[in-house]
């Protein structure tokens, strides 16, 4: 199969058929890569919700070289060979990401200093680049109590954005789903309808991936800021899964237990409950040593020390 | 008087029944189709009749058919779009409760060009007394031999079904209708794939109005030159327009493409012209997601041309100064209306219609709808319409389907034409109508 | 399963529509029918979906349920809480308002003394908005079970409440029958 050429952002790669233009750009890497709240590259069908990696296509192709005639969403658009693509040299795409950031924004509750995922959280990221400098809303927020949904997730859905992440892992990676999404419109919310427990070797990898602080994890509910913790790499054997995670520590507390997130705060793979809540000391863990973090992260604060490039190393 | 096509016989008692529609020629392009036509003949003849799509897009019929996968090895699917829901229109509704065979016919004829062997009529749940009538038509269809095993001894075979919906105008945009139809919420799909090629459980599909697969039968029994003579321009055929507002007479009426709109809002024949001798005051001409034009732009062009109901003639000027034929829904509004109220009814009802699947149109539409309604209860600002125009250039092109801007036009055109309505209720800090 | 808890079941006659209902669909495509069968079960349930009810559709349709809360919040002719006797829906979209749609809803208001969402306290009627009902052309347009009352004025309203409260009215009919 010959490889397609695309560029993105006047940057040229060579692609598989097949390759979404979001893809495309993470191949490239670096600032022309598309903010995803919603794509997952390891969930089938999620992405092109959220609209925050809209670009746009100034050439289609090499054989219909019109440009297109809306801003695609990156994550599910495919690329052709000879396909120009603008993300950060788009103003019109800047514009729309703007907008877009806006209106996530709009019934969020910026409740960020008593939110467990602050410091970890892409809203807030999108926000500092793409978010504008005032509020420009005056309406009420819509509110929601939080709420358990079984013994170990808390959601509050207040800060949720309706990226469906969370139900593709019901759907793709637990053996049954209990939670989706109930309601339509500016009423859509994640819930069971009736209380009912999300309970199942996997449902805790909800948590990992949304991209908010709508679901968090209770066991570790208020324990610390994740910037006061130090994330080391760990495994233990395991009969349900790789047993592979990261272990969140304060001194020698281990506060908590999650998979390992790649640059784009996807997980490398899914991680069992046992292993997420159920071994929190660190005597269940085969320690690998520090966590390499990317600098940008303020999880990086204080305790590293820059290298060259963009990641750096945890200093002991 | 114009030609009619689906009005012709709808005043004939009984028409809803098999021997009155049979008798009145009925089936005669089916049996003329299956006895004399391949399925690739039919859909020529779709393509030359110039046909489009009646439901709003107004995309060519016989295109739309020539898109659809053949070689795929799958079962294809023909669905009819009666999801009929857009403010204003209220024309297929007329054609299930009194012709349904004309539209059975038509879907025999579709399904037969597009080698389908099962086909559903999607109708929304609030008409289920219309879906009552046509699955009782159904099933004089099958009794007569028109459905079912062998249709005429033609080889050919299609089941036909209806499948209700219950409540959700975003199902009837295609893709979250066969959604709808799989049984599952009416969230749009991102497209590409088109149903032509991944539609109904994955097959290639076509989705037609209800209008569209009704006016098939003609076009078969009297030819694509005879219906491509209709009309004006591009604007080919007849189209039923179904007008409400501030009229003398409200109703359905099935014009050739390129009356002049004038005609059509005070001639007898049509609409009888304004209510209490009232002044016209504004049109939103095809159905409420168009944009509004106030009365000297619904009338006469930009340019000063009489304006016609015809795709181009109405979409001339762009958004400037022009709008769309759309459905065909056209709401009339005297000078007692207050365009801000009307607005915010339209936002209401995106904001209750949108999915929520995509955040632009969710949180858009809401955002809208909360600030018009400041505005119209006296509390808004001036900075509040500019924050409108804003939100809903943001709102348009940006989302996953065409609800946003169907949400975005209304909010835009009105500000655009009736700015100074806004500002005084923002001055007199209440509604001034 | 608990004793207290109610088991929803239809009767013979509704499973057989039920079953020819689902032939309609491809062979595991069963969940296509469940639109169709929501509708069957609220007219068999006072007019609204019980989550009971709605895992008895689940079960009818092998599908988790879930899917069918998802499904029957989306559409909003699915009432997820009980209902009165009568549902009484009002159009409330653009060209019924422009008709006078709004001095409607206040009549029903003022005669039923609820507000819209409301039910009376006999239990009898359920007030409800809607939007567009495509019958612009009549309005202003109600909606009673499968009816559609339309060109509706006040007068034309209180003669159908009174015709309402002497039959004891009921809107949740099975729509197939």
């Amino acid at each position: 199969m010959p490889l397609l050429k695309v560029t993105i952002d006047n940057i040229e790669v060579e692609v598989e058929a097949g390759t979404t233009i979001m893809n495309a750009a993470r191949k490239i890497g670096g600032s022309v890569v598309p903010p995803a709240m919603c794509y997952y590259s390891k969930l089938e069908g999620s992405g092109g919700k959220c609209r925050t990696c809209l670009v746009k296509v100034a050439q289609g192709s090499a054989k219909d070289p019109r440009p297109m005639p809306k801003l695609v969403a990156s994550c599910r658009t495919l690329v052709q060979d000879g396909m120009v693509v603008q993300n950060i040299t788009s103003p019109e795409a800047m514009e729309s990401r703007q907008a877009i950031t806006e209106f996530l924004l709009l019934n969020h509750p910026l409740d960020c200093p008593v939110c467990d995922q602050a410091g970890e959280c892409h809203l807030q990221d999108l926000s500092y680049v793409h978010g504008l400098q005032e509020t420009r809303t005056v309406e009420e927020r819509r509110t929601f109590k939080p709420i358990d949904i079984g013994d170990k997730i808390k959601l509050n859905m207040n800060r949720c954005i309706l990226c469906y992440r969370c139900v593709m892992v019901g759907d793709q990676i637990t053996e049954k789903r209990v939670h989706g999404v109930l309601g339509r419109g500016d009423h859509a919310e994640i819930s069971t309808h009736i209380q009912r427990a999300v309970d199942n070797d996997f449902s805790g990898n909800m948590i990992d991936v949304c991209p908010v602080g709508a679901l968090t994890d209770n066991t570790f509910r208020f324990k610390s800021r994740v910037w006061f913790t130090k994330p080391f790499d760990a495994h233990r054997e395991c009969k349900k899964c790789s047993g592979k995670v990261v272990l969140w520590m304060k001194g020698e507390e281990l506060l908590r237990v999650t998979g390992r997130k790649d640059k784009y705060g996807e997980l490398e793979e899914f991680i069992c409950n046992d292993c997420r809540f159920d071994h929190k000391e660190t005597g269940d863990w085969v320690i690998e040593g520090p966590r390499t973090i990317e600098r940008h992260s303020v999880i990086s604060q204080n305790h590293y020390l820059t290298n060259p490039g963009d990641a750096v190393r945890i200093v002991k | 008087m114009a030609t009619q096509i689906l009005l012709k016989n709808i005043d004939v008692p009984g028409l809803a029944g098999f021997q009155v529609y049979r008798n009145l020629g009925g089936y005669t392009a089916v049996e003329k189709a299956l006895k004399t036509l391949t399925p690739d003949e039919v859909t020529d003849e779709v393509k030359k009749s110039g046909l489009k799509g009646r439901g709003g897009a107004g995309f060519p019929t016989g295109m739309k058919w020539g898109f659809i996968d053949k070689q795929s090895g799958k079962d294809r699917y023909l669905v009819c779009n009666y999801d009929e829901s857009e403010p204003g229109t209220f024309k297929d509704r007329h054609i299930g409760t009194l012709n349904p065979h004309q539209l059975i016919e038509g879907m025999i004829l579709g399904s037969y060009a597009l080698g389908a062997k099962t086909a559903y009529i999607y109708i929304r749940g609030e008409l289920f007394y219309v879906l009552n009538i046509i699955e009782k038509a159904i099933q004089e269809a099958y009794n007569n031999g028109y459905l079912g095993q062998n249709i005429l001894g033609s080889g050919y075979s299609l089941d036909l079904y209806c499948h209700p919906g219950a409540g959700a105008y975003i199902c009837g945009e295609e893709t979250a209708l066969l959604e709808s139809l799989e049984g599952k919420r009416g969230n749009p799909r991102i497209k590409p794939p088109f149903p032509a090629i991944v539609g109904l459980y994955g097959c290639p599909t076509v989705v037609n109005n209800v209008e569209t697969i009704a006016t098939l039968p003609w076009i078969i029994n009297n030819g694509s030159d005879a219906y491509a003579a209709i009309g004006v321009g591009n604007s080919k055929g007849t189209k039923l327009i179904s007008a409400c507002g501030h009229i003398n007479k409200p109703g359905i009426y099935e014009i050739e493409l390129g009356l002049p709109v004038e005609e059509f809002i005070f001639s007898d024949e049509y609409c009888g012209g304004i209510r209490d001798g009232n002044k016209l005051k504004a049109v939103v001409a095809g159905g409420s997601s168009v944009p509004i034009l106030p009365a000297e732009l619904i009338l006469k062009t930009a340019a000063g041309q009489p304006r016609l109901m015809s795709y181009e003639s109405l979409s001339e000027g762009g958004f400037q100064t022009g709008t769309m034929l759309g459905s065909g829904g056209f709401i009339v509004m005297d000078h007692t209306t207050c365009i801000v109220k009307n607005l915010l009814t339209f936002a209401r009802f995106y904001r209750h219609e949108s999915c929520g699947q995509c955040s632009p149109c969710r949180e858009g539409t809401s955002w809208m709808e909360k600030i018009l309604t400041r505005i119209e209860n006296g509390q808004g600002t001036t900075k509040d319409i500019d924050l409108l125009v804003d939100i809903s250039k943001h709102v348009e092109g940006n989302t996953i389907c065409p609800l946003g801007d169907a949400a975005a036009w209304p909010v835009a055109s009105a500000i655009r034409h009736f700015r100074e309505e806004f500002e005084e209720h923002i001055k007199l800090q209440k509604c001034p109508f | 399963m608990q004793d207290n808890i109610k088991i929803s079941e239809f009767s013979r006659e509704t499973l057989d529509l039920v079953n020819r209902i689902i032939n309609r669909y491809p062979k595991g495509r069963e969940k296509s029918a469940l639109l169709p069968l929501l509708h069957i079960a609220q007219s068999e349930n006072n007019g609204w979906l019980s989550p009971e009810m709605m895992d008895y559709v689940a079960s009818l349709l092998k599908i988790e349920s879930i899917e069918v809360y998802e499904v029957a919040s989306f559409y909003s002719m699915f009432n997820l809480k009980p209902v009165g006797n009568c549902v009484i829906e009002v159009c409330q979209t653009g060209p019924c308002w422009l008709r006078g749609a709004e001095n409607i809803l206040a009549h029903f208001e003022a005669k039923l003394g609820i507000k819209p969402g409301e039910t009376t306290q006999d239990g009898k009627f359920t007030l409800k908005t809607v939007e567009c009902l495509a019958a612009c052309g009549n309005g202003p347009v109600i909606q009673v079970g499968k009816e559609y009352h339309e060109n509706l004025t006040t007068n034309k309203a209180d003669e159908l409440l009174e015709k309402w409260k002497r039959e004891n009215k009921i809107s949740h009919t099975n729509p197939y029958l």
